[in-house]
């Protein structure tokens, strides 16, 4: 399994699913969309009202379902359109990182980005930048689900 | 392998790292240069012959020669385009065809040191040693 | 069994010319429930929406999934028509194709591919949608203006005249703002202060309009139609009451070292003033940093020659509470400090000013009364260089990236100010581009080169050195390939303008978007340009973006309609995505309580069926008029008790099935 996980030269098909808060992230998506700005294909996004709306509990079930990344994406910190969305999100994600870490995933499978509804250039290069970390990193065996495995 | 005037231009560009299409043609790094007036082709429009693919008369310019390498042109401009860059990229292109050091540090007379200003005496030898 | 439709939509080309629509119809097909699925055209057009309606009856459809362009774009549209055939708005899901998928990737087959997977998710999440009803909530018919510039004004204005009450909040002494301080105005050359000042009495004798000057917003809390603000009416240390403006204390104040902050620093002022003469309110403020009386303890005498007894030293900052149904943003402007644009010599040479500062100069009621001469030796210049973009349309940390947007035009005014007054001064202006997009614009700018002749040279100047008694302009003529030196006796920079300082504060207090220069974000570029995303947050003027008077003015109004709209309804339509508490599961912990930003959820004592049998317990209770649907409480809750309509833990679950 760890041998798999090493070598990240053999090409697979990523899925990272990225969660965009309506306000901001999934207002920067869409004009990254407008601007033309592309990224890869294998983000998908799922819209939740805000960051603190993501149980950690999705991001697992993401990983069981055979995910290689998850992205949470908010407000910048003091921009949240909740006021503390954001904060409750950044706390959440900081302890389930250390949880995976602790369960043998690789935290950087897991990121926390502030992107505003102007933003869209940064939504592009975030999610491009995932992308690249998640190839790095390979597939997403650890944690997932064989039964799962399509 | 031979280049066209064009491809040359975009080589150029390449090397030098710098985005020339973020100018906008201000004149700024002209305005600012202070040997500009013994230039024939100014900062601005030494960025856009570049810009244009056109590469052949900025070699056989004095600009390459005149330039200090001081940098004020790129301090100035607007749009962070970096003008000195460009003219040394020119000028290391035209020193490596003519393939020849024309100044040696040793043969640099010692009392040197001390007259010239030490920028002058790093830009003589971008300018003039490959 | 649900009864799904699936609409797949063209979008012209924006989706069929990288999604393949035909086939993401087809292959949703077979998906258990999918009881329809189609392509057409243009879904959000009349057609495309009959088509969904007619489906819905003629299948029996109990669910609806549109596959077009961003729900931030169209969902309002889509869950309108699903209503008008009977079925409930909320049971319709979007699948964005168009800005999450056909717009950013080129390859048919991927993006395809991402389609299907995205219209997979939708399906999902739409067969967990549950039926839902909007709440109500009262609309407080007051409205509240950040700003008493001209647009602030020209909003506050149209809003009293529609018979609704209005406050005006202003941070400086007097409302007027940045107007107050021009000269005259382009294109027509008319006096600034002549067309101000009456629209500035007019809003304070309105009877609907309530003004607090030297004020600052404290906090703001609420939502649409139920705004509640705290306003900080900073300490005057006058009677606003009792002062009848005649000004003495101003003239035997002996503190006089203040620099004026509407003559942009160019005369001094008195500790205790009036910034202006047409200043409303007028009533002075004592400037508490530079007074002695403060300073010292040993002073007073503003006390003793007030006939009105009217000065306060006593008087401390209030604190006042109102209650408002939408906010208006009209924080304006201000220019860019020139300290990091060292070329110009503007800290050193008196003689190098900012526009602002020029328009103080040729103002009759300036220091110098209109007079133009030079800050150095009081002498009347004989050349002027005019010197655009400066910081303007800067990509480097110095400047701005943006067109400032009005300086061309004011460069032009001021070249024609100067050429009509003294046609003896020589006038150049240095520019990049000029321009003037704008009714008679172009044709003023031409005026003042054809008629006046000014002399224009394209080409930035590059540093301004001092010579002699004169200053040197150093320059490159872009045109002719010359290297200038250009004497002058004076050099106005037109300066780049940034959002006031305090909108970034205001921005987080209000939960509405800001952009990276700080200008505040219209709910849509095109659609919607004086909105806040935010309900019930307005825009208007420069603090949207750069404008000039007229667009400032339209734009203002343009506020007050879309705040009018507001305002004349009774009661506003609440989202009906609120958290909801299970009342079985629920264990009492409250923990939900603590996260909760908006206060709505409380704990109450209830019975509850367990087994059986009837108990009463603590059980944590939503009030669905304060939440707004973040869902932080579903998260903290242990026991899964507190869920968010429309976006419940299931609904997202199944997105995630479905995606991965």
């Amino acid at each position: 399994m760890l041998a798999a996980q090493s070598t990240p030269d053999k090409e697979f098909e990523q899925l990272i699913v990225a969660f965009c808060c309506n306000w901001c992230s999934y207002a920067g998506a869409d004009l990254a969309g407008t601007a033309r700005r592309s990224y890869p294909a294998n983000i998908k996004i799922i819209r939740v009202p805000c960051s603190c709306r993501v149980n950690p509990t999705f991001i697992l079930r993401a990983f069981l379902r055979g995910a290689d990344g998850v992205i949470i994406a908010g407000c910048h910190p003091g921009d949240c359109h909740y006021t503390s969305g954001n904060y409750f999100a950044r706390r959440r994600m900081t302890l389930l990182m250390s949880m995976l870490s602790f369960l043998g995933v690789d935290k950087a499978r897991l990121r926390v980005e502030w992107v505003s509804a102007a933003e869209g250039n940064k939504f592009a290069e975030v999610m491009t930048s995932f992308a690249e970390t998640i190839k790095a990193l390979g597939e997403n065996v650890k944690l997932r689900d064989l039964r799962c495995k399509k | 392998m031979h280049l066209t005037e064009k491809e040359e231009a975009a080589e150029i560009l390449r090397i030098s790292g710098v985005k020339a299409d973020n100018c906008m043609q201000c004149g700024k790094c002209s305005a600012a240069c202070p040997a500009g007036a013994k230039m024939d082709i100014l900062p601005h429009r030494f960025v856009w012959e570049l810009m244009n693919g056109r590469v052949n008369n900025l070699a056989a310019s004095n600009t390459l020669w005149q330039c200090l390498s001081c940098f004020t042109c790129s301090a100035r401009c607007p749009r962070g385009v970096d003008p000195a860059k460009l003219i040394e990229a020119v000028r290391l292109s035209v020193i490596r065809k003519q393939g020849e050091n024309r100044l040696n540090v040793d043969e640099l007379p010692a009392e040197i040191d001390e007259m010239m200003p030490q920028q002058a005496l790093v830009s003589a030898l971008r300018k003039y040693n490959k | 069994m649900q009864k799904i439709g699936v609409f797949v939509c063209w979008c012209g080309s924006n989706i069929a010319a990288t999604v393949d629509v035909a086939r993401v119809a087809e292959s949703v097909k077979s998906i258990p429930g999918v009881a329809f699925a189609a392509d057409y055209r243009y879904m959000c057009s009349e057609g495309g929406q009959e088509l969904m309606q007619k489906a819905i009856k003629d299948y029996g459809l109990s669910r609806v999934v549109v596959c077009s362009c961003s729900p931030r774009m169209h969902e309002a549209t889509f869950r309108k028509a699903a209503q008008a055939a009977g079925l409930n708005p909320y049971l319709v899901e979007i699948a964005n194709i168009r800005e999450h998928c056909s717009w950013v990737h080129k390859d048919k087959e991927v993006a395809t591919a991402k389609a299907i997977a995205l219209a997979k998710a939708a399906i999902a999440k739409v067969k967990l949608n549950t039926p839902l009803v909007s709440g109500e909530s009262a609309v407080v018919k007051r409205a509240l203006v950040i700003g008493g510039g001209i647009a602030g004004l020209q909003t506050a204005l149209d809003i009293a005249e529609a018979g609704y009450k209005v406050d005006i909040v202003e941070k400086t002494p007097s409302i007027g703002g940045k107007m107050s301080q021009l000269d005259k105005t382009f294109p027509t050359l008319d006096c600034s202060a002549c067309i101000l000042t009456p629209k500035m009495v007019e809003a304070a004798t309105h009877e609907n309009i309530t003004i607090y000057t030297y004020s600052e917003i404290e906090k703001v809390s609420g939502y649409v139609g139920q705004f509640e603000a705290v306003i900080r009416k900073k300490a005057r240390s006058v009677s606003v009451d009792r002062c009848s403006g005649c000004g003495i204390c101003s003239e035997k104040c002996p503190s006089k070292k203040a620099k004026s902050e509407f003559d942009q620093g160019l005369r001094n002022r008195s500790a205790i003033y009036i910034p202006f003469a047409q200043a409303i309110p007028n009533v002075p403020v004592i400037d508490r940093e530079n007074c002695l009386k403060f300073q010292t303890g040993k002073c007073g005498i503003c006390a003793k020659v007030c006939p009105a007894g009217a000065i306060e030293y006593e008087q401390e900052d209030e604190l006042v509470t109102q209650k408002y149904g939408a906010i208006v943003l009209a924080t304006g402007f201000e220019p860019i400090d020139m300290a990091k644009f060292g070329e110009f010599n503007y800290e050193y040479c008196p003689d190098v000013i900012t526009s602002l500062e020029f328009e103080r100069l040729t103002n009759a009621a300036g220091p110098t009364q209109g007079h133009l001469v030079r800050l150095s030796d009081g002498k009347k210049p004989k050349s002027i260089v005019f010197v655009s973009c400066v910081g303007s349309r800067d990509t480097t940390e110095r400047g701005k990236t943006y067109c400032s947007k009005i300086c061309c035009m004011y460069n032009a005014k001021h070249a024609m100010l100067v050429k009509e007054k003294y046609p003896d001064i020589d006038v150049q202006v240095f520019y990049i581009d000029v321009r003037t997009p704008g009714k008679s614009f172009d044709e003023f700018y031409r005026r003042a080169v054809e008629e006046y002749g000014v002399q224009y040279t394209k080409g930035m100047v590059g540093k301004i050195t001092e010579e002699g008694d004169h200053l040197l302009v150093h320059a490159s003529d872009v045109a002719s390939g010359a290297q200038l030196s250009v004497p002058a006796d004076m050099v106005v920079l037109a300066t780049a303008i940034k959002p006031a300082a305090d909108a970034r504060k205001l921005a987080t207090m209000l939960t509405a978007s800001i952009d990276t220069n700080d200008f505040f974000t219209e709910a849509h570029p095109k659609l919607r340009p004086v909105e806040s995303p935010t309900a019930g947050i307005f825009l208007s003027g420069v603090c949207q973006g750069p404008k000039d008077i007229p667009e400032t003015v339209a734009q203002a109004g343009a506020a007050a309609v879309k705040v009018l709209g507001l305002l004349s309804k009774d009661k506003l339509l609440t989202n009906p995505c609120v958290a909801t508490c299970n009342e079985q599961t629920c264990s009492g912990c409250l923990a939900c309580e603590k996260v909760c930003p908006y206060g709505a959820i409380s704990a109450e004592y209830k019975l509850v069926n367990v087994k059986g049998l009837k108990e009463r317990r603590l059980i944590a209770q939503v009030n669905e008029a304060l939440c707004q649907g973040c869902g932080a409480c579903t998260v903290a809750c242990p026991s899964g008790a507190m869920d968010l309509k429309g976006f419940s833990n299931k609904q997202i679950m199944a997105e995630v099935d479905a995606i991965c």
